[in-house]
């Protein structure tokens, strides 16, 4: 990371609103992301969590509401604007370029490469090949970090889910982002590889990343994400510690079952 | 003995040029997945403009401005690319199908221009009398005898295919064709790690339609003609057998194709011709349309790869 970094916190929506016709999937939701924290987003299917991502990543212009990364409004920009400023997302269902290596899922990554451009691929050969040689290291480095390292050659659409959920992570992480939405990163992935993302996740937030992780697995948003917020028919119905959830009657009745 | 080779030599020429615009194609297409019904519109733009440009006057005919063939070929690449950025902003931030139509609908429009407009494309009967690059200076050379010209006019071609041919290959082996098979495969995950989808989207088409407007400029050199049949969907159609066949996404494959093709389509022209009862040789063109879309079914089936089909790593080696 360059620069001095900034505090405050890396997210910040304000009655952030989507419609869909006359239904109203997100309604006037309000919340800050701690800088450096896993923030776990709960609530049942079709509560708006995927829809507020998609509006945060910008892949949904907002009915109403803002949005701020980093303290700069980001509202209605272009999903494709938003890499290069440092937000990563993963899909809910995988999203891999079938046709393409894993490698290469993985190389497309970084923003801004000379040979990204038609003048860069034709006449920028040398500076392209310098750069070309630099991402691959780095992307091999992902790949083993997120044990897919043997896979580098195998065509994407070829993997198993759970390894399609790691190979979005590292594509995600090929942009240094500050801050990564998971969208069910743990959902359908097998408890091994489940394991070693779980341990990824926490040593990049180590390093500084924040992530929000939208998961039913309450045992595992109970585990590994704090704080947590809950949604439930398009508003924040809860927010707080995790000590602070699993102390509420209302969110335990509602995601837990009353018999927790 | 000449006469054969005679023959192979114009044979190549012409699958030469069609290399070229199924090169365009695949750009298009195999690359950036984005569907040109219309591929006949921009070779024949490009033959059309590079005729008025380079082509001899005629009294009562716009155009005939005698220009160098290099100058007048390069206008007829820029009509096309033109034509394809003006459509290519219309439509592709639509959904996909609607470039696939606008593209089918300016083919048939250009088609009904050629043949109504005469005043600038001499209409039904087109437009004739191109000065052929050097042509005067290598028939001399050849002792008043065309075949030397012949050779060295394919030879103009086989490099033109060469050029586009390595451009295009470093062109898709860089970032740059990573970033469009990526929008190719799944644009909302393309554009999440920061592609974007309209601007690599609008190159992409705008590139190969100057790729099919340079072969349509060598057409005109070649035949010194050109005709509204010259932007008839049959060429779309045959141009698309050809990149199905030799394997979309592969630029080997691609030219592969295009020899191919043409071979079965010049053959089956001469078996029909040779072997068909009497009675049917008014219908060979139509038979040879159903043994070509055939061909494109069959391969569908069977190997919808093509015959060299697209690589899944970028480079040879990893
Ligand atoms: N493009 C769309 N058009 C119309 N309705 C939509 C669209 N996207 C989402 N919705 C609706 O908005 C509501 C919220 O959907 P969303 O996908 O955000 O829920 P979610 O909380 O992610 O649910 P799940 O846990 O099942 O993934 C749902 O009722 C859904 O049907
Ligand atoms: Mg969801």
């Amino acid at each position: 990371m360059t620069g001095p970094v900034p505090s405050g916190p890396v997210l910040s929506v304000r009655g952030l609103t989507r419609d869909f016709g006359p239904f109203r999937a997100v309604d006037s939701v309000s919340l800050d992301i701690r800088r450096q924290s896993i923030t776990g987003l709960i609530g049942p299917n079709g509560a708006g969590k995927t829809t507020l991502f998609n509006m945060v990543a910008g892949a949904l212009k907002p009915t109403k509401g803002t949005v701020a990364l980093n303290g700069a409004d980001i509202t209605g920009l272009p999903s494709e604007a938003l890499f290069a400023r440092g937000l990563a997302r993963t899909f809910q269902i995988p999203r891999p370029f079938r046709r393409m290596s894993v490698l290469d899922n993985v190389l497309l990554a970084p923003p801004d490469q000379t040979g990204e451009t038609v003048v860069g691929a034709l006449f920028r050969r040398g500076r392209m090949a310098t750069e070309e040689a630099r991402i691959r290291d780095k992307a091999r480095a992902i790949l083993d970090f997120v044990t897919l390292g043997a896979l580098a050659d195998h065509p994407a659409g070829k993997i198993s889910g759970g390894q399609m959920k790691l190979l979005e992570l590292a594509r995600a992480l090929m942009g240094d982002p500050t801050v990564i939405l998971l969208d069910e990163p743990a959902a359908g992935v097998n408890p091994s590889l489940a394991r070693i993302l779980v341990e990824r996740i926490e040593e990049l937030n180590q390093r500084g990343v924040s992530f929000v992780i939208i998961e039913h697995d309450m045992d595992f948003v109970m585990r590994h994400c704090d704080p947590v917020i809950a949604l439930a028919e398009g508003r924040v119905v809860f927010q707080g510690t995790v000590a602070e959830a699993q102390a509420d009657p209302l969110l335990l009745e509602a995601y837990l079952g009353t018999a927790a | 003995m000449i006469g054969v080779i005679s023959y192979l030599v114009f044979f190549a020429t012409m699958a030469g040029i069609l290399a070229i615009v199924v090169l365009g194609l695949n750009l298009q297409w195999g690359y950036t997945g984005l569907f040109n019904g219309g591929v006949a519109a921009f070779f024949g733009a490009g033959a059309y403009v590079t005729m008025l440009l380079g082509g001899r006057p005629e009294p009562g005919q716009f155009g005939g401005f005698l220009a160098p063939f290099p100058v007048a070929i390069v206008g007829g690449i820029l009509f096309a690319g033109l034509i394809a950025w003006f459509f290519g902003v219309l439509t592709l931030r639509l959904r996909h199908d609607y470039l696939a139509i606008a593209t089918f609908g300016v083919a048939i429009a250009l088609e009904s221009v050629a043949r109504n407009a005469e005043w600038l494309t001499g209409g039904a009967k087109g437009l004739r009398g191109f000065p052929r690059p050097l042509e005067a200076t290598i028939t001399a050379l050849g002792g008043g005898d065309n075949f030397l010209y012949g050779l060295f006019f394919l030879a103009l071609v086989l490099a033109v295919l060469a050029a586009v041919y390595v451009g295009l290959e470093r062109l898709t082996r860089s970032p740059y064709g990573r970033a469009l098979r990526a929008i190719r495969e799944d644009e909302a995950a393309a554009r999440s790690l920061g592609k974007n989808p309209v601007r690599l989207r609008l190159e992409s088409f705008v590139i190969g339609s100057m790729i099919m407007g340079a072969a349509g400029g060598l057409y005109v050199a070649f035949y010194a003609y050109v005709g509204p049949q010259d932007l008839a969907p049959i060429l779309t159609f045959q141009v698309w057998a050809m990149l199905i066949v030799g394997g979309a996404g592969n630029n080997r494959g691609a030219v592969l194709g295009a020899f191919l093709i043409w071979a079965a389509w010049t053959a089956s022209g001469f078996a029909l011709a040779a072997l068909a009862p009497q009675a049917m040789q008014l219908y060979t063109g139509p038979i040879q349309y159903i043994l070509i879309g055939s061909v494109i079914v069959g391969m569908l089936l069977w190997r919808p790869q093509g015959i060299l089909p697209e690589q899944i790593r970028q480079q040879g080696r990893n």
